[in-house]
C-alpha cells in the first residue's frame, strides 16, 4: 500500500512537469486501456527470482536491461548508448573486459538518475552466492564488475570470453535500482515482497497492484524517456486459465487485446481466427522437440546402475541402424503439421537457428521412408519374430518412450508409435507430470534426468544468439549421474572426446564465421552418432486484436520488448 | 453438550499437529520440485543453488519445525501485529511462511483470494441448496411424478458432467456466441456503484451457474432419498391420523427429520467452499483459492501447498463438528455421552 | 386374512424372491438395468466386433463429421470415435464400479463401526477427517511415484496401473459415505426396534447385518450412484494430469476432456463420451432406487 501511494504522488507531481515537455507530441496515455492475458500468471516481478517467461514478460514492461534482441536476433543498445565491441574500444583487445556506458540523462520512474552504481549492484545482486539468483548462469567468469564514472561500467572476466555480452544484456537480466533493492541482498532477497512485487524501473509502465499468481495492474510511466510513449495510459496483465481460453478470449470474443504462447490443436485455432477479431503472429527461435536417445541401459533390474555408463551400454540403441530407422520412419512435416501448424517446422538439426549456425549435412531425415528404414533394419539383421516385432539375438526392439503431458505431445507421442509399429518397432508410451519430469527431485524415477526410458521427449533452446553453452550440454562431463547427484545436462549420455575437444575450441575462438563451422560440426556430430532425434524446430504463437498496432513478435527476447511502441488503430 | 463439544475442541489440537504432520511427510516425498517449471536454459548447477536458498538442503524435521513455529507462533504474532499496529518481540526478523514461487507471505496470499472464492464458490453453494432442498422435497414427495424424473434426469446428468467441459460449452454459448457475460472474471474490479456491482454479477453468473449444477444435482439426491425415508415412517401417519394439515406434516414433521443426514452433506461441503473450485476457477479465471492451490501443487510450492491444506484440515474438522452439534440438536434422540 | 394358501405360498418364497419381483415392478429400476447390461455387452464384445482399432491413426481423415465409415466421426488425428468410445467404456466402466464398490465398502463399514460403537467412535472419525484434508494430488503423486513400477512389474502396464487408479479413488472417496452411514446409525441406534433387538440379546453382528445395514441402504445407494460418476470423472483427471492410464489408452473421462477444445469445430466429439457416462450414471441411479424400494420391507408389497 504505501508503496502504492508513494509511487502514485510522484506520478501525479512529475506528470505536471512532464506534460508541458511532452507538449510538441501527442500525449501518452491517449489510447486507454491495454488488456494482455498470459494463461500462466506471472508469480514475481523480479526476474533474479524467477526464469519463467511469465514473470520476465510481465517484468519487461517496467524493467530493462543494457542491451537486448530484436526480432530478427541483432543485438540493440537499450539502456546502454551503443553496443561495445572490439573495434569501438569497448571490448578489450584480449576479450577479457567489456565497458557499458550508460545513455545520458536516463531516470528511474521516481525521476532519480540511473547511475552506473545501479548496474554495479544488479550484476553483485545477482552473483551472490546466498540469494539464490536464477539467472546467474549469464554471470559466469566474471571476475568484477566496477563503476568507471556515472555512466560506465566495466566487466572484467577471468578468462578471455570470445562471446562477452551475457551478462546484462537481454530481458532475463534487467537492472535494477540500488535504493530499493539495497536492503535485499543474499538470504534477504526472498523477504523483499514489496520490492519483488514492485520494482521500480526505467520501462514505459510502472506497477500500480500486483496480485501474485492472478493479476498486474500498469501504469505509464511519466518519466518515461521518450515523449508521448507508451501510447497505453493502463495495463492489465492477466494470468490463469490455459491457452485455449486465452486464445479464444483475445480472438472471438475480443476481451483482450494480446495473448501469449498459444500452444492450441492448429485446426481449432484456424477457427477461432476466422472469427475476425484478431490476427494470430508467429516467429521462429531456437526451440527444438527432439528425441533423447538413452545410450546407457535403462533395464530396472541393473538397480542403481540404471541409465548410468557403469550399467553398460544400451542393448540396441547403440546400433547405428536401428537409430537411423527410428528417425527415417517419422514423418517431421506432418508432426509439425498436426501440433504446431504456422508454429512448426520439420528439422534434422538440434541447433535450427540463427541461419548461419545452421548444417545441411542431415537433412536425409525430412522426409518419410518406411521402406528404407524397413530395409536398414533387415540389412542389420533385425528380423521379424513371430509377434510381428523384430529381434535379433533374444534382443526384442521394444522402447518405453517417455514425456511430459501435454496435449501435443501426446499425439506426437501416438503418430511415432505407429510409425515405428510400421517397422517392427513395439513402443510403451508413458507420459509425466510437467512439474515431476522437469523436477530435479533425487528420490523420483521419473525425472528427465534419470532417463529411465529408451527415449524421451522434450523441446529445449538456448536463449539470445549464441549456442556455446548450449552445444556445451553434451560434453561427458555433463552426463547426470548419482556421483554428481543426477545433476547433468547430457541426457543421450553421449560421451565422445572429440566432441568435447570442439567445445573447449569454442569457447576460445572469437570470429563469427569460425564458431558457426565448429557449432555446425558439433550439430553434425550429435546428429550423424544419433545422441537425438530433432522433430521439429518449434516456434512461438501470440495473437493480438486486429486493433493493437505495432506488435513485433519476438523470440530472442521478451515478447513485451517493444509495448512502449504499441498502440490502438485509429 | 457443552462438555461434549468442549471434550471435542480439546482433542482437535493433537489431531491437527498430527494431520500436519502427515500433510508434510506427503509433500516431501512427493516428487514435484520448486526448481521443475523452470526454463531449461537454467542449468542443474544454478537449480541446485536455489534449491539451497529455499532452504531444501535441510532434513525433512528441521524443516516440518520450521514450519511449525512460522505457521503457529509468528503468523498469529504477525496478525496481533497487525490488528494493533505495534511491533512485538523483534517484529522486524521474524520469518513468516514465505511461498518457494512468489517469495511473498503465504497468508497474505491467501487473504488476498479469499473475496472472489468467497463471492463464487460460496455464492454457489449457497444457490445450489438453495435449489436442491425444494427439488429433494417435490421429488420425494410426489416420487415417480414428471418433475421427479425430470429432475432426477438433469440432476444426473448435470452431476456427470464435468466442469472442464460444462465450463467450457458455457463461455462458447453465452460468451462466443451471444456475448453476454465476460468469459473471463476480472479480480480487480471492485465494487462501489450500481454499474461495477452489475458487472460484477456479469462476471459470476457463468461460474456460478456450473458450480451450482454440481452442489444441486448432490445435495438434491440425498435430500430425495432421506425425505422418502421418512415419508414411510410410522410417525408421519401418526401425524397425519391427527388432523394435521398436509403442509404441517411436511414441512415441520417430515423436512426437520429429514434434514438430519442431508445437513451432514451440508456442513461437510463447507469446507470444499473455502478450498475453492479448482477446475471451474481455472476455465473462468476467478485465481481464488483453488487456482493458488493447483498452481502451487504444479510449482512444487510445499510451504503454500503445507498452509492450504492445513488451513483447510482446520476447517474440515470444525465443520465436522459443527455437524455433529447440529445432530445433536436436529435429532434430540443422539446422545453423544 | 384367513386364506391359508395365500400365507403358505408368501411363506415358501424366499426373502431374495421377493426383492426380485419387486425390483422387477420398479420400471426406472428395470428400463435402467436393461441399458446399463446394455452398455456392458457393448463395450465389452463391440471392439471384438467393429473392424477399426481405438488407436489407428488415419491422418488424412482428421476431424471428420459423422459419416458410414466413422459414424460418430473421427478426431484431430484421425482415429475413429465409435472405436474409441467403445474400448474407453471398458475401461471407465470397469474402474467406476471397481473404485465405487471398494469406497462404499470402507465407507459403509467405517460408517457403521464408528456409529454402532461408541468406543470406536472418535478414532474413526479423526481418521475420516484425517483422509479429508490430505491433498489429494500430492498425494496421488507420492502413491504413483512409490507403486507404479512396482505394479507395472508384478501385472505389466495396464492391469498395474488400473489397480493403481481403483486404489487411488476408492482409498480417498470413501469418507463421505461414511460420515453420511455413520450419522443415520447413531440415530438408529436409539430407534425402538434396535433397542427391543438388543434387550432380547441379538449379537452385534446379527445386529449390524440384520437391522442397521438395510436401514441405511438409501444414503448408500445414492453414494454409489454419484460414486461411479465421480469415479469416472476422477479417472479422466487423473489420466489427464499423466498420472494414471498411458495417453493411447482411451477412457471416457480422457475422450470427453481431450475433445473439450473441439466442441465448436467437431460436436460429435464430445456428445458421444459425454452421453454415455450421463446415461450410465443415469441407469445407475435407477437401479439404486429400485434396489432400495426393493430392500426396504415397508415399500415391499404396497
Amino acid at each position: 500500500m504505501k508503496l502504492k501511494s508513494t509511487l502514485l504522488g510522484a506520478a501525479a507531481a512529475i506528470a505536471l512537469a512532464s506534460s508541458a515537455l511532452a507538449g510538441s507530441h501527442e500525449a501518452q496515455g491517449r489510447d486507454g486501456q491495454l488488456n494482455i492475458i498470459y494463461w500462466q500468471a506471472a508469480s514475481i516481478l523480479n526476474p533474479y527470482l524467477s526464469g519463467g517467461n511469465k514473470d520476465i514478460d510481465a517484468s519487461a514492461l517496467v524493467l530493462e536491461p543494457l542491451a537486448r534482441y530484436d526480432e530478427n536476433g541483432n543485438m540493440v543498445a537499450w539502456l546502454a548508448e551503443d553496443i561495445p565491441t572490439v573495434e569501438n574500444g569497448g571490448v578489450a583487445e584480449d576479450l577479457t573486459s567489456i565497458t557499458w556506458t550508460l545513455k545520458e540523462g536516463l531516470v528511474w520512474s521516481d525521476g532519480t538518475p540511473v547511475t552506473s552504481a545501479d548496474v554495479v549492484f544488479t550484476a553483485n545482486y545477482c552473483m551472490n552466492e546466498e540469494g539464490g539468483c536464477q539467472q546467474l548462469a549469464g554471470f559466469a567468469d566474471i571476475g568484477s564488475v566496477e563503476a568507471l564514472d556515472d555512466r560506465s561500467v566495466k566487466i572484467t572476466f577471468t578468462k578471455p570470453k570470445p562471446f562477452p555480452y551475457s551478462a546484462l544484456v537481454g530481458s532475463t537480466m534487467p537492472i535494477l535500482q540500488q535504493e530499493q533493492f539495497k536492503d535485499c541482498v543474499g538470504v534477504n532477497a526472498p523477504n523483499c515482497t514489496a520490492e519483488n512485487f514492485g520494482p521500480i524501473g526505467t520501462g514505459p509502465f510502472m506497477v500500480e497492484e500486483f496480485k501474485a499468481n492472478d493479476t498486474v495492474v500498469y501504469v505509464a510511466n511519466p518519466n518515461y524517456r521518450d515523449g508521448g510513449k507508451p501510447a497505453f495510459g493502463r495495463v492489465t496483465f492477466k494470468g490463469g486459465g490455459d491457452a485455449a481460453s486465452a486464445a479464444r478470449s483475445v480472438l472471438e470474443t475480443g476481451e483482450f487485446d494480446y495473448a501469449w504462447n498459444l500452444q492450441v490443436d492448429p485446426t481449432v485455432l484456424a477457427q477461432m481466427a476466422a472469427a475476425g477479431k484478431g490476427t494470430v503472429v508467429s516467429a521462429f527461435g531456437t526451440g527444438v522437440e527432439r528425441l533423447m536417445v538413452n545410450l546407457t541401459n535403462p533395464d530396472p533390474a541393473l538397480g542403481d546402475k540404471r541409465s548410468t555408463l557403469e550399467g553398460g551400454p544400451h542393448p540396441f540403441l547403440t546400433d547405428p541402424a536401428v537409430r537411423r530407422a527410428l528417425s527415417l520412419a517419422i514423418d517431421r512435416n506432418l508432426l509439425a503439421e498436426v501440433g504446431y501448424g504456422e508454429a512448426g517446422k520439420a528439422t534434422c538439426n538440434v541447433v535450427p537457428a540463427p541461419a548461419i549456425y545452421v548444417s545441411t549435412a542431415n537433412d536425409e531425415c525430412l522426409v518419410q521412408d518406411i521402406a528404407k528404414a524397413n530395409a536398414i533394419l533387415d540389412e542389420a539383421g533385425w528380423m521379424p519374430g513371430p509377434d510381428g516385432i523384430r529381434q535379433k539375438d533374444g534382443v526384442r526392439l521394444s522402447i518405453l518412450y517417455q514425456t511430459s503431458t501435454n496435449a501435443v505431445r501426446q499425439d506426437t507421442q501416438a503418430l511415432v508409435k505407429q510409425w515405428w509399429s510400421e517397422i517392427g518397432v513395439e513402443t510403451e508410451l508413458k507420459n509425466i507430470d510437467a512439474a515431476v519430469f522437469f523436477g530435479g527431485d533425487q528420490s523420483s524415477p521419473d525425472t528427465f534426468q534419470k532417463f529411465y526410458a529408451d527415449i524421451e521427449m522434450y523441446t529445449n533452446l538456448f536463449d539470445g544468439t549464441d549456442p556455446e553453452a548450449y552445444m556445451g550440454s553434451w560434453v561427458c562431463s555433463e552426463i547426470p549421474s548419482p556421483a554428481n547427484n543426477w545433476l547433468g545436462s547430457n541426457m543421450p549420455r553421449y560421451c565422445n572426446p572429440e566432441y568435447d575437444a570442439l567445445a573447449e575450441k569454442l569457447a576460445t575462438t572469437a570470429a563469427l564465421e569460425d564458431r558457426a563451422a565448429i557449432v555446425k560440426q558439433m550439430n553434425d556430430m550429435l546428429m550423424q552418432e544419433g545422441a537425438m532425434i530433432p522433430l521439429v524446430h518449434r516456434g512461438s504463437v501470440s495473437a493480438h486484436a486486429n486493433s493493437l498496432e505495432g506488435v513485433r513478435l519476438n523470440v530472442w527476447d521478451s515478447q513485451m520488448w517493444n509495448v512502449a511502441d504499441w498502440s490502438r488503430a485509429k | 453438550m457443552l462438555n461434549y463439544t468442549l471434550r471435542r475442541l480439546m482433542f482437535s489440537v493433537p489431531v491437527l499437529l498430527f494431520i500436519s504432520f502427515i500433510i508434510f511427510l506427503i509433500l516431501d516425498l512427493a516428487p514435484s520440485d520448486p526448481t521443475g517449471n523452470l526454463p531449461l536454459t537454467i542449468p542443474p548447477e544454478v537449480r541446485e543453488k536455489i534449491r539451497t536458498s529455499l532452504g531444501l538442503d535441510a532434513p525433512m524435521w528441521v524443516r516440518y519445525l520450521l514450519w511449525c513455529k512460522q505457521f503457529f507462533i509468528n503468523e498469529p504474532l504477525n496478525i496481533w501485529d497487525q490488528w494493533r499496529g505495534t511491533c512485538s518481540f523483534n517484529c522486524e526478523d521474524r520469518l513468516r511462511v514465505v511461498s518457494y514461487v512468489t517469495r511473498s507471505p503465504v497468508v497474505d496470499l491467501i487473504v488476498e483470494r479469499m473475496p472472489q472464492t468467497l463471492w463464487v464458490v460460496g455464492m454457489s453453494y449457497v444457490v445450489g441448496i438453495l435449489i436442491a432442498i425444494p427439488i429433494g422435497v417435490i421429488s420425494a414427495y410426489k416420487q415417480y411424478s414428471v418433475f421427479d424424473q425430470a429432475g432426477t434426469f438433469i440432476s444426473m446428468v448435470g452431476f456427470s458432467v464435468p466442469p472442464f467441459f460444462s465450463g467450457v460449452l458455457v463461455i462458447v454459448i453465452f460468451s462466443v456466441q451471444l456475448g453476454w457475460f465476460p468469459s473471463i472474471y476480472d479480480t480487480t474490479l471492485e465494487v462501489v456503484d450500481w454499474e461495477t456491482f452489475k458487472m460484477q454479477v456479469k462476471q459470476m453468473i457463468m461460474p456460478v451457474m456450473v458450480l451450482a449444477l454440481q452442489t444441486t444435482a448432490q445435495i438434491s439426491r440425498f435430500m430425495r432419498a432421506s425425505m422418502l425415508d421418512n415419508l414411510n415412517q410410522d410417525y408421519v401417519r401418526t401425524a397425519r391420523a391427527k388432523g394435521l394439515k398436509e403442509s404441517v406434516v411436511l414441512l415441520v414433521h417430515v423436512l426437520r427429520n429429514s434434514l438430519i443426514p442431508v445437513v451432514t452433506v451440508i456442513a461437510l461441503g463447507v469446507p470444499a467452499v473455502f478450498g475453492g473450485a479448482i477446475i471451474t476457477e481455472q476455465v473462468f479465471k476467478v485465481n481464488g483459492i483453488g487456482q493458488l492451490l493447483i498452481i502451487g501443487i504444479q510449482g512444487g510450492d510445499a510451504p503454500l501447498v503445507q498452509t492450504l491444506t492445513f488451513i483447510f484440515a482446520v476447517m474440515i474438522v470444525f465443520a465436522n463438528l459443527i455437524a455433529d452439534i447440529l445432530y445433536g440438536i436436529l435429532d434430540p434422540r443422539i446422545r453423544y455421552d | 386374512m384367513t386364506d391359508t394358501s395365500e400365507i403358505t405360498e408368501e411363506k415358501a418364497r424366499s426373502q431374495w424372491a421377493d426383492v426380485w419381483s419387486q425390483f422387477r415392478s420398479h420400471r426406472g429400476a428395470m428400463i435402467g438395468a436393461s441399458f446399463f447390461i446394455f452398455i456392458c455387452l457393448l463395450v465389452i464384445f463391440g471392439p471384438m466386433l467393429w473392424p477399426i482399432e481405438p488407436n489407428f491413426i488415419d491422418i488424412r481423415a482428421k476431424n471428420q463429421g459423422p459419416s458410414l465409415a466413422h459414424p460418430f466421426g473421427t478426431d484431430q488425428l484421425g482415429r475413429d470415435t465409435f472405436a474409441q468410445v467403445l474400448a474407453g467404456g471398458r475401461v471407465s466402466l470397469l474402474v467406476g464400479v471397481t473404485a465405487m464398490g471398494l469406497a462404499l465398502f470402507l465407507g459403509t463399514f467405517i460408517g457403521v463401526l464408528a456409529g454402532y460403537f461408541k468406543r470406536l467412535d472418535s478414532p474413526l472419525m479423526r481418521l475420516t477427517d484425517l483422509f479429508l484434508a490430505l491433498p489429494i494430488l500430492p498425494l496421488l503423486l507420492v502413491i504413483i511415484m512409490l507403486f507404479r513400477d512396482t505394479l507395472r512389474a508384478a501385472f505389466g502396464p495396464e492391469t498395474g496401473i488400473f489397480l493403481l487408479v481403483v486404489f487411488v479413488i476408492g482409498i480417498t472417496s470413501w469418507m463421505h459415505t461414511a460420515r453420511i452411514v455413520r450419522g443415520d446409525v447413531l440415530s438408529l441406534k436409539e430407534q425402538e426396534f434396535v433397542l427391543a433387538a438388543r434387550s432380547i440379546g441379538t449379537p452385534s453382528h446379527r445386529m449390524i447385518l440384520r437391522h442397521i445395514l438395510p436401514n441405511v441402504m438409501s444414503p448408500i445407494m445414492v453414494s454409489a450412484t454419484l460414486g461411479i460418476a465421480t469415479a469416472i470423472i476422477t479417472e479422466s483427471a487423473i489420466s489427464f494430469l499423466g498420472l494414471g492410464f498411458p495417453s493411447d489408452f482411451p477412457t471416457w473421462g480422457r475422450l470427453l476432456s481431450d475433445s473439450t477444445n473441439f466442441m465448436t469445430l467437431n460436436p460429435e466429439r464430445v456428445i458421444w463420451p459425454g452421453l454415455a457416462i450421463s446415461l450410465t450414471v443415469l441407469s445407475v441411479n435407477y437401479i439404486g432406487d429400485g434396489l432400495r424400494d426393493a430392500l426396504d420391507p415397508r415399500i415391499r408389497g404396497r
